[in-house]
């Protein structure tokens, strides 16, 4: 169990973690969010010990990091993949840290089998690939078989294959009663991995709730809706309150050309409201369906106040949040979880 | 790296949750330092360079002996040791500050650094378990190269001055030059854990052993002497004399003395830093 109490870090006048407090509870993948700059790296950076905080204390299992007698046999963490000096080989960059709490060349080679570095461990690090590389550091975090374990971007540069690895091992130590505690700032990542998250912006919590929660508290419903009288139908959700958007029309599998339907995107009136004014209009549905907001889409509205870097109000304002005609269509979930993205956002390390 | 299966981490018997002790934390320090390259090139330029340098400036002395001037002769039959080991040990003190401050500094500029902290997470025995490691290897490695450069340069001179080990200060001449490596190898790291930056630190100790002497000796009079003979190399490297010249402020020893409290100072304040700073 990791817990933090009024965590406060500042460098120079900048307040990097602000008066921060949670609780990481074990058997649960507690995912860390925030946008970059929020101090996500500088948060986990003070939980282990790495940066003195000026104010508030971070304990994990109740004792301060320092305080740990055998420190990797009770947290394992991942900061960042090229921490490994480049003339040095895998086997021996574990052999060192596993000489100090007194483990066995065994288990070195045991989590290098683990992680699948087998045919590479004697080699020198510096050639590893930004994939190898990450492996090594999951090694090193597993090595004293930690009850906790503090990840900060694990899926950062992993190949697709790597990231449902790292996904379904951070699932499998969860479901063995370990504390994870993992920080990433792709929402829909976080969305098949944590249980339950953490969100920050600018230092501050923003929300501490399971991911179910989060999206549902957070994520405007909409209501999608074809009719091949979009005009009428309009109007009549106008004038009860509601708003409407054109979604795409192409996304009708007939199109209006073909004779099809236009799909309108409704917020602010249930689906049921919408089906009686439709009734009421006599104007012809031929979809009505509740859409559930994605990760994403409740993460940028969250944090769009305190997003460090980029143009504030775009692209989610409070009160007009982004609005994908189709949240949750694979092409979302593809661009944040897939390689393009963790390739784009090299910023990752954010301090 | 083809292993997509769910991985369970393979559960040890867990030994029991000891405190690591600081023995397993020098085992750790030894194991870094080996298994780098640049440790291993160091040391065999260690050795290459100052043997070479000390077989060049003998052979050349021998060779040139009725050519040098009598001031000259007078002053390696004054001190024979410094004619001996002194052109070595100045090159070949190169590769241990190099070595020193790049055993800490690599740390940072890789970011092992964090890896160590993380599993040494009180600091302080990281940095004492890395000084007493190098300083092991260097002083064994300098009492090695030290010894067969005064033998060789030793033969080479024989016919013009004869020396041994039984000479009058011979031994704590020789002895002192492999003392003078040890110590300068955490003179240098100290530096390397002040400055964090192997550039700024390796600059750092140079300026202190090659352009703060040159520098020290404008200065005239008495005050001269007296900052000349303070400053940590010079003083440190008073060790290796046979015999005191008339400028000189302390004695073989005193200057040890003067480099070893310049390097405690350094250490201490690097360790203080070390427990004090962000990794």
């Amino acid at each position: 169990m990791i817990e933090a109490r009024d965590l406060t870090k500042r460098f120079g006048p900048k307040v990097a973690v602000d008066h921060l407090s949670f609780t990481v509870e074990p058997g649960r993948v507690t995912g860390f969010l925030g946008p970059n700059g929020a101090g996500k790296s500088t948060t986990m950076r003070l939980v282990l010990g790495l940066d003195l905080p000026q104010g508030g204390t971070a304990t994990i299992n109740g004792r301060r990091y320092r305080d740990l007698p055998s420190p990797l046999r009770t947290v394992g963490a991942l900061l960042e993949a090229r921490a490994v000096h480049t003339g040095r080989s895998a086997f021996n960059h574990l052999l060192f840290l596993a000489q100090t709490q007194g483990l066995p060349r065994r288990r070195v080679e045991e989590v290098i089998d683990l992680v699948g570095l087998t045919t590479v461990a004697g080699k020198r690090a510096g050639g590893f690939s930004l994939g190898m590389s990450q492996r090594l550091g999951i090694a090193a975090a597993l090595l004293g078989d930690p009850q906790v374990l503090v990840l900060d971007e694990p899926v950062n540069g992993l190949d697709p294959e790597g990231i449902l690895w790292i996904r379904n091992l951070m699932k499998a130590l969860a479901a063995e009663g370990r504390t994870v505690f993992v920080s990433s700032h792709l929402m829909n990542e976080m969305a098949v991995t944590a249980d339950h998250l953490i969100v920050i912006g600018r230092g501050r919590l923003i929300a501490d709730c399971s991911t179910q929660e989060f999206i549902a508290r957070s994520a405007e419903q909409s209501v999608l809706v074809r009719t091949p009288d979009p005009d009428r139908l309009a109007a009549a959700i106008t004038a009860a309150g509601g708003n409407v958007k054109v979604a795409d029309e192409n996304a009708d599998p007939g199109g209006p050309a073909a004779g099809g339907a236009t799909a309108l995107g409704v917020t602010g009136l249930p689906a049921a409201r919408i089906g009686e004014l439709a009734a009421a209009a006599s104007v012809v549905l031929h979809e009505l369906t509740p859409r559930v907001g994605s990760l994403e889409e409740a993460f940028m509205e969250l944090t769009a106040d305190s997003v460090e870097y980029g143009q504030p109000g775009q692209p989610g304002q409070p009160g007009q949040p982004a609005q994908p005609a189709h949240p949750e269509q694979p092409a979302v979930t593809g661009r944040a979880a897939g390689p393009a993205a963790a390739g784009s956002a090299p910023g990752g390390q954010d301090r | 790296m083809t292993s997509a299966a769910p991985a369970r981490p393979a559960s040890p018997p867990a030994p029991p949750a000891r405190r690591a002790g600081f023995g397993h934390v020098l085992l750790s320090e030894w194991t870094k330092i080996r298994s780098v390259r640049s440790t291993v090139w160091s040391l065999i330029l260690l050795v290459v360079l100052t043997l070479g340098i000390t077989i060049l400036i003998t052979a050349i002395t021998s060779a040139q002996w009725n050519k040098i001037g009598a001031a000259s002769r007078t002053q390696i039959r004054l001190d024979p040791t410094n004619g001996i080991l002194g052109a070595g040990l100045q090159f070949g003190q190169l590769t241990i500050i190099v070595l020193g401050v790049l055993l800490i500094t690599s740390e940072y500029s890789t970011g092992v650094i964090r890896a160590s902290l993380l599993a040494v997470p009180r600091r302080l025995p990281m940095l004492a378990a890395k000084g007493l490691v190098f300083a092991a290897i260097t002083l064994v490695l300098g009492e090695i190269v030290m010894f067969a450069s005064f033998f060789i340069g030793a033969a080479i001179l024989h016919s013009h001055v004869p020396v041994s080990l039984s000479s009058p200060n011979v031994t704590r001449a020789v002895v002192g030059g492999g003392l003078y490596l040890a110590v300068l190898g955490l003179f240098a790291l100290s530096i390397g854990a002040l400055v964090r930056h192997t550039a700024g630190a390796i600059t750092g100790v140079i300026a202190f052993v090659i352009v703060a002497e040159p520098l020290s000796s404008l200065i005239p009079g008495p005050w001269g002497d007296h900052i000349h003979d303070y400053l940590p190399t010079v003083a440190g490297r008073l060790v290796i004399q046979t015999a005191r010249t008339s400028h000189q402020v302390l004695s073989a020893w005193q200057g040890f003395g003067v480099f070893c409290l310049w390097t405690a100072a350094l250490f201490v304040a690097a360790a203080i830093l070390l427990m004090r700073r962000d990794a």
